[in-house]
């Protein structure tokens, strides 16, 4: 029975903790839509969802809810196993990015190391691009499935603005993976923590490229013209109804928060919490400061994405382009250079 | 049979059962969508050979990159034409002849190459894993490294050319 | 061309200068404002707790009046029907009888009177036009409805509330009245 000779209580430890992150990403995800009507609200001088419950804390719940009962609607002559793919997909790849990412250090519970990292793999930058590559099959199945030019052409905007974006965005990273001079997240979050400052102040500029990039791979405002709903005909799941919707649009709050964190943990030192020496406290008390730090610093980046949202008009397509292929790229190209340079003069 | 074992046949079945899922694919989406979960299971592969950094390449290259320009052709292409099926007997017959002897040369090709008559490390030796896949390529093969890389350089300029005249 | 007004402004078209053209200075510039109006005080009126105050001259639904002893100053002269530019007003004239003198102050009455509040246009002509001080547009709006047949206001619905048997609500309608009136004069 080799078959069962594996680690059972380390399976058992990985799958409380996929769960446990799911769950959080996903009641996160749910606030989230709940925070950028609030944030718009706020910032439009009006009050924000504000009746189902008290301060409107129930919204979420009621949105969902409606979409659960709408009319679900697959539209003839679509292929309905991809118009269902379409969705999933979208959903899983959301999901999947949050393995590589340290929620917190490692911590002794019941006499065993906890490491709150579902898989810490040495390539673990690249997985994240290789599962944000895979989004774009969300977008494009669901778009073409559901037999309509509007959605087909948003899903083609939608795909080759993330493909553009995310060779700027790798290029961004290059500069910051030569400082580091390691791909997995935990090694770079402990290179923060030990050292004097967070990787933000030796790239600043990467970091602005990176999240800049990050704000067109989530789709987000100012790049959000997949999803123009009032100038360019909605996007690709113009068809859409239900909790197929709902999934996409949900997918994309997973991915904001999931985007949030790797930024936090890539240049704003992870579960580090500032002018606090982690080292000095306990193993528990570690991880709960650590995993505010984490949460703080992410919800920070959140509401700056939502501020950026309410503040900036959208790009028309072709300054999209422009912006990522000749301002992007070559800024990022430039950071990459000085970068070496510096590298390679402070390090003989 | 290890785990390991059986995640290799598992991969290995579905790598070639979704390659032939490309070909008898009526739909050339669903030929797309089969080539994009072989190369899936192609990674499976590289990972049960401990090369992490060739399966994740693998994977943001081919199945995220390369596969989504196909997609975009596919779904632009006009599905709804009638598929003329192969009229020309010899056609069908040179085609059967040249994929054979493709057959014929990779097989011959292979069968004496190291891994065969060594047997495949599996989960062994560190090769694929990033440093050490660095420093072969930026030590020992530094020049076909550099040569190709100058060769996509001047496909691009290429492609950039052609795009500007039309 | 000379301005209407002096709050016109005109629009700067210098072309872009260098810190203008990266966007990014601008952008930030322009978050520092959004981020101004994220802690500014909120305009919206919540509104079935709060409502905004109206003018004392909003002219709303319409109430037929009562004397003090909550006889019904309407004669069914027709004069506000005449009146009326959208020719909401229906009414129907009877003679008092005998007995009736605590319900209508004079000989003749309104037996019939209706108000189409989807043909009303609240100009407040009628208003105008009543020489006995009957009809009077009030501060509320009519609320929503399913039908069409609802929106037909009939005398019932109009009546302000007796004095006698209910002071209260008479009172405050009947000081929303008054007001009316001391603006008047």
């Amino acid at each position: 029975m080799t078959l069962l000779a594996f680690d059972w209580a380390f399976t058992v430890e990985k799958a409380i903790l996929i769960a446990v992150i799911i769950s959080i990403s996903l009641v996160v995800a749910m606030y989230a839509t709940y925070a950028e009507r609030k944030v718009a609200g706020f910032i439009q001088d009006r009050r924000g969802p504000n009746r189902a419950g008290p301060f409107g804390l129930l919204q979420p719940l009621a949105d969902g809810l409606k979409l659960f009962f709408k009319e679900e609607v697959i539209p003839t002559h679509s292929n309905k196993f991809l118009f269902i793919l379409g969705p999933s997909l979208a959903m899983f790849t959301a999901m999947m990015t949050s393995a590589v990412i340290p929620w917190g250090g490692k911590v002794e519970l019941g006499g065993r190391m906890v490491d709150l990292q579902v898989a810490d793999i040495n390539i673990g930058i690249l997985y994240i691009f290789g599962v944000v590559s895979l989004g774009v099959y969300g977008m494009m199945i669901g778009g073409w499935a559901s037999n309509n030019k509007f959605s087909l052409m948003a899903a083609l905007r939608g795909a080759s603005q993330a493909i553009s974006y995310e060779l700027a965005m790798g290029l961004s990273l290059i500069a910051l993976l030569m400082l580091t001079g390691s791909l997995s997240l935990r090694t770079i979050t402990d290179q923060q923590i030990q050292g004097n400052w967070w990787n933000i102040v030796y790239q600043p500029l990467g970091f602005l490229l990176f999240f800049i990039c990050s704000l067109a791979e989530c789709n987000r405002a100012p790049f959000d013209l997949p999803e123009a709903e009032s100038e360019l005909n909605m996007g690709y799941h113009q068809e859409y109804s239900s909790m197929k919707l709902g999934f996409f649009l949900f997918a994309e709050y997973i991915n904001m928060f999931i985007s949030c964190t790797v930024i936090a943990t890539l240049f704003l030192g992870g579960y580090d919490m500032p002018f606090v020496d982690e080292s000095q406290l306990s193993g528990v008390t570690a991880l709960l400061v650590g995993l505010l730090a984490l949460f703080g610093k992410t919800f920070l980046l959140i509401f700056i994405f939502m501020w950026v949202r309410w503040t900036l008009p959208r790009f028309r397509y072709d300054q999209l382009m422009n912006l990522g292929w000749k301002g992007l790229i070559p800024l990022a190209l430039l950071n990459m250079v000085i970068t070496g340079a510096v590298v390679l003069f402070t390090m003989k | 049979m290890g785990i390991t074992q059986l995640l290799f046949w598992l991969l290995t079945t579905l790598t070639l059962g979704s390659a032939l899922m490309v070909i008898f694919s009526k739909n050339p989406v669903y030929s797309i969508l089969w080539l994009i979960i072989t190369f899936f299971a192609i990674s499976g592969h590289y990972v049960l050979l401990n090369a992490q950094f060739l399966a994740i390449v693998n994977i943001i290259v081919y199945a995220g990159a390369i596969m989504v320009l196909f997609l975009f052709v596919v779904m632009l292409m006009n599905l709804n034409m009638p598929s003329s099926p192969l009229k020309n007997k010899w056609l069908m017959f040179a085609g059967v002849i040249s994929g054979g002897s493709l057959l014929l040369v990779l097989v011959a090709a292979l069968k004496d190459t190291e891994a065969m008559r060594n047997g495949i490390l599996m989960q062994t030796g560190d090769i694929g894993l990033i440093h050490n896949l660095g420093k072969v390529l930026f030590k020992d093969y530094i020049l076909p490294f550099e040569i190709s890389s100058v060769l996509f350089l001047s496909a691009m300029i290429g492609a950039v050319v052609i795009g500007k005249k039309a | 061309m000379e301005s209407l007004t002096q709050r016109a402004k005109p629009v700067d078209r210098r072309p872009m200068n260098w810190l203008e053209k990266i966007y990014l200075w601008e952008i930030f510039k322009g978050m520092s404002i959004t981020l101004k109006h994220f802690f500014k005080k909120k305009v919206t009126i919540q509104y079935p707790e709060q409502t905004r105050p109206f003018s004392p001259v909003f002219r709303g639904l319409h109430i037929l009046n009562r004397d003090e002893e909550g006889r019904e100053r309407c004669t069914a002269c027709g004069l506000c029907a005449v009146a009326c530019p959208a020719e909401a007003i229906t009414m129907e004239a009877a003679e008092r009888l005998p007995g009736e003198e605590d319900l209508y102050r004079e000989e003749k009455y309104a037996a019939r009177y209706e108000i189409n509040m989807l043909r009303c246009i609240f100009c407040g002509l009628c208003e105008e036009a009543c020489p006995k001080d009957a009809i009077y547009l009030s501060e509320t709006f009519a609320p929503a409805n399913y039908s069409r047949k609802s929106f037909i206001y009939a005398k019932d619905d109009l009546l302000i509330p007796d004095p006698v048997t209910n002071p209260e609500e008479y009172a405050k309608a009947k000081g929303l009245i008054d007001k009316k009136k001391n603006l008047k004069s």
